[in-house]
This record gives C-alpha cells, structure tokens and sequence, in this order.
C-alpha cells in the first residue's frame, strides 16, 4: 500500500472524515429479506450499503459422527465467487473464504444457537445434517458480519423437509423450524492507525491494520472471537474493540 | 397418452415468466440478473483484463471464458457440493461457445473477458438463464458485440411438443421425455447453443425448433429493453 495514501487516510481519520462520510461506528443501511431461494429450506438476502450477499440452509439426512452418535450436524460453508469481485479467483476455496466460513461457523456453534442433540432422528445412525452456505453477490467489505447475520436470518427462516421412509422429502417442507435458542450476532471492528472502525468497505479494508471480530450473546456474553491483520493489539485496544462490538451488535440484533 | 395439460397451467408455447435486470452487480464491469420462473441467474463480467498465465494469451485477439456455477443451495433435491464437477465444466465450455460468435475480441489483444455465472435457486432450465443473463452483461460490459444472443429450451413430454420445460415437466416418468436447450442469435436465427437428452422423432424436433423461434425473439426483446433502461 503506498504509504502516503495511508497516511492521508489516517490524517483524515483522525479528523473523523471516513472515505464514504459515514463515522467511524456508523454501519451502512442495512436491508434483510427472508424466504428467497425457493430451492433451499430457508434463507436470507442480506444488503449493507454495496455488499449483498445470500444465505441458504440446505438440510440432509447422514450418518452423526462416531464420538458423538446422538448429535446432529451443523456445517457451514463459504466461497468467494469470482462474480462479486474483481479480486476473487476461481478454484478451491483459499486462507480467506475458509475464514470467512470458520469464523461464522464458531459464532454459531459455540453459541449454542442450535440444539444439535434435537437433530437426531436414530442416535448413531441417521442425524439431520444443516448445511449453511454463504453466497457473495456483490462484496464490497464486511462479509464476516453481514455474513453471520445473513446466516441467523436464514436459520430463524429454515423449516424441515418432510421426513418419509427414511428420507427427507424436499418437495415438502414441514411447519417446524430449526431449534434455534440463542442468537450470536458477530461484529468486527478495525483499527487504522490510532482509529477504531466498524463496517468497512472493500477498499477500506485495504487499510486495515489490526481486525478484532467478536461474537455476541443477547445478555452482552462473548461467544466467540478472531484477531486478523498484521499489527499487533494491545490489551487497551482489545477491550476497547470488544466494547464498541457489543455497542454495535444490539443496534445489528434490532433488524432481525 | 395421459400428459395433456401442464403442471403450471401454461399453454405448450409459453415460457415461464420472465425478470431482467442489468447493471446489478457494482463491483463487476457488466452485470446482469434473467429469471425465468423459478430458474435464476446472476452474471457478471470482468475484463477486458490481463490473461494469466501469459503463456495462454493471444496477441491476435482477446479470450472469453465462462464459469457456470451452481449456489449450493440451488437444487431442489439433496445440497449441491461446492466445486466445479464434470456436469459444470461441460455447461461453462458450452456457453462459452453460445456466446462466442457475437463478441468480437479483436479489440482485446492478449486479455481475457470473463463471465462468471452464479445460479441461486435453479427449477431445469439454467444453462438457458445463465447465457440470457451473460448476454445482457456482456452488453452492459460494453464488450464489443454484434448481437444478442438469447436462449430457452424447447423438447417433448409424452406426445407435446413445449418450450421451457420446468424440472416437473423434465422428470415426467409415464412417456418420453426430450430436453432440447437452443440459444441462438433471433436477429439472424443462427444457433449457437443445441443440445438434446432424451427421445424425440425428427418432426418433432423440427416442430420444436420452430417453437421456440418465437420466445426467443420475445426475450431478446426484454434484454434490449433493460439494457436500456440501465442506460437511459
């Protein structure tokens, strides 16, 4: 990065103009609709100002993991699609789609936001299996976020198919929803210079020095977090981080 | 023969109904959004652009290349892997060479143009959807071009010969059934895209292509239209 653009970014930053105008802790709009993929179970298209991306959950019947036979499975998955990105490249997902998906992924399952125990449907022989897949369409930053709370969204929309004679009937999907008991919204906010951001853009992110996402419960408990970018943080700055996050997540909790 | 009424209540000659949008993806050069009932496609173009490994560039004239990819969540069975499959590849190298006979990639020495189709929910019928999408982005991409090209399939099920069959109409299990996706250019009714699965005698084949003329004409009008909409 050429280092006087940084600086002028900083500068600027310091005198609280950000690139768009927004301020620092301000999120673009945020728009979610629910119910749009006809062919999954349940999803969600989740805009925040450029950024708009799809969540679906697809549900399949298999075989529960041999240490824990009574347990379902929740699996979550992300790709970074060449479409949503002049960056992205095609092939195998690489460092930061698999990021992307484990990040979300611990958000949610260290949350306990799903009983997976309540996916059995034979202990040790046949589970629901949850599929969660994070689809870009156009990404312009912030895909952590606007990612697990597409993901939620499509969670809290998934109804089970029919289950007949073994297996699951798509072409029916029942009245029941997921066991959904806890909700984690994840925010991640940045720091650029001696500045704390949330909600960067694509070209933003370009600038970031040190990154901080953090999972949150309703009652204010942490869940889960991640430390990105190449500077290092001091044990202020985190705490810092951690707060504003927790200040942001109740604003993020309203819109579900 | 027991297939005498659609699922859908459609007459034999009618498509699904159709949306079109271009210009929907920012971060790409040209982008484009076609659905056809429950068939949706995103298309985004990026390029002209550097080709690498240099090794494939061309100093004649530009490249296209095409990805066809299905959104996991797309199928309306069991989650469809991640990944490109053999089923992929072959869709992408044939609307590839759907596309390729009116874009004109001598402007574009040693680049490539690339055309990334993404289908979020898919109901038969998505190679057709993705090229109409791809045709209008590439447009919107300012690619040079010197038509259209639009796309739909027409076949048979039982004794009928329809266009746009849906994935009802595609696994119809009591007769024949002949799944015929045709893109073609409508200003000059060359095809650029002809595939076939399944049984079909020669007449009605015939009967097919001749159709299908009609909704293609009708499409290509739609793609005109929001392009200029998006240009307006």
């Amino acid at each position: 990065m050429n280092q006087d653009f940084k600086n002028h970014i900083n500068k600027s930053l310091n005198k609280n103009i950000r690139m768009d105008g927004r301020k620092k802790d301000e999120f673009r709009k945020i728009t979610i609709e629910t119910g749009v993929i006809s062919t999954a179970e349940g999803s969600a298209r989740v805009k925040c100002g450029e950024t708009e991306l799809i969540v679906g959950v697809k549900m399949g019947v298999g075989n529960p993991y041999p240490d824990i036979p009574e347990e379902g499975v929740l699996m979550t998955g992300a790709e970074l699609y060449p479409l949503s990105n002049p960056e992205f490249e095609g092939g195998p997902p690489r460092e930061r789609a698999i990021e992307t998906a484990r990040v979300i992924d611990r958000g949610i399952r260290e949350s306990g936001t799903i009983d997976t125990k309540k996916l059995c449907i034979k202990a040790g022989e046949q589970v629901w299996m949850v599929f969660l897949d994070v689809a870009p369409v156009n990404m312009d930053g912030n895909l952590i976020d606007i990612g697990c709370l597409a993901a939620m969204a499509a969670l809290k929309n998934a109804k089970f198919p029919e289950f007949k004679d073994g297996k699951p009937d798509y072409k029916k999907l029942s009245k029941k929803s997921l066991p959904i008991s806890k909700v984690p919204i994840e925010v991640t906010v940045a720091k650029i210079g001696d500045n704390f951001l949330v909600d960067l853009t694509d070209d933003e992110e370009k600038f970031v020095d040190a990154r901080l996402t953090v999972a949150i419960l309703e009652d204010g408990n942490l869940c889960a977090m991640q430390k990105g970018g190449d500077s290092p943080l001091s044990e202020d700055d985190v705490f810092k981080m951690i707060d504003l996050a927790i200040k942001k997540s109740k604003e993020l909790r309203k819109l579900l | 023969m027991t297939f005498k009424k659609r699922p859908d209540g459609r007459k034999f000659d009618q498509t699904r109904e159709i949306e079109a949008k271009a210009g929907i993806i920012k971060k790409a050069d040209g982008s484009a959004y076609f659905r056809i009932g429950k068939t949706a496609a995103y298309a985004a173009v990026y390029g002209p652009r550097e080709l690498f490994p240099r090794s494939q560039q061309d100093p004649k004239k530009g490249r296209l290349r095409c990805n066809y990819n299905m959104m996991p969540f797309s199928g309306a069975g069991e989650r469809v892997r991640p990944g490109p499959s053999r089923r992929s590849k072959e869709i992408s190298m044939v609307s590839e060479k759907a596309l390729l006979p009116v874009v004109d990639l001598s402007d574009y020495p040693n680049a490539v143009v690339d055309v990334f189709i993404e289908l979020p929910q898919t109901d038969a019928g998505s190679r057709c959807a993705g090229i109409c999408a791809a045709s209008i982005a590439l447009a919107d991409a300012g690619i040079t071009m010197r038509n259209m090209v639009s796309a739909v399939s027409c076949g048979k099920v039982d004794d009928k010969v329809m266009i746009d069959l849906d994935y009802e109409e595609e696994s119809y299990e009591d007769g024949d059934v002949a799944d015929i996706p045709v893109a073609m250019v409508p200003d000059t009714g060359e095809i650029t895209l002809l595939q076939m699965d399944g049984k079909i005698k020669k007449e009605d084949l015939k009967k097919a292509i001749e159709m299908v003329k009609k909704p293609l004409k009708e499409i290509v009008e739609i793609q005109k239209k929001v392009l200029k909409e998006r240009y307006k």
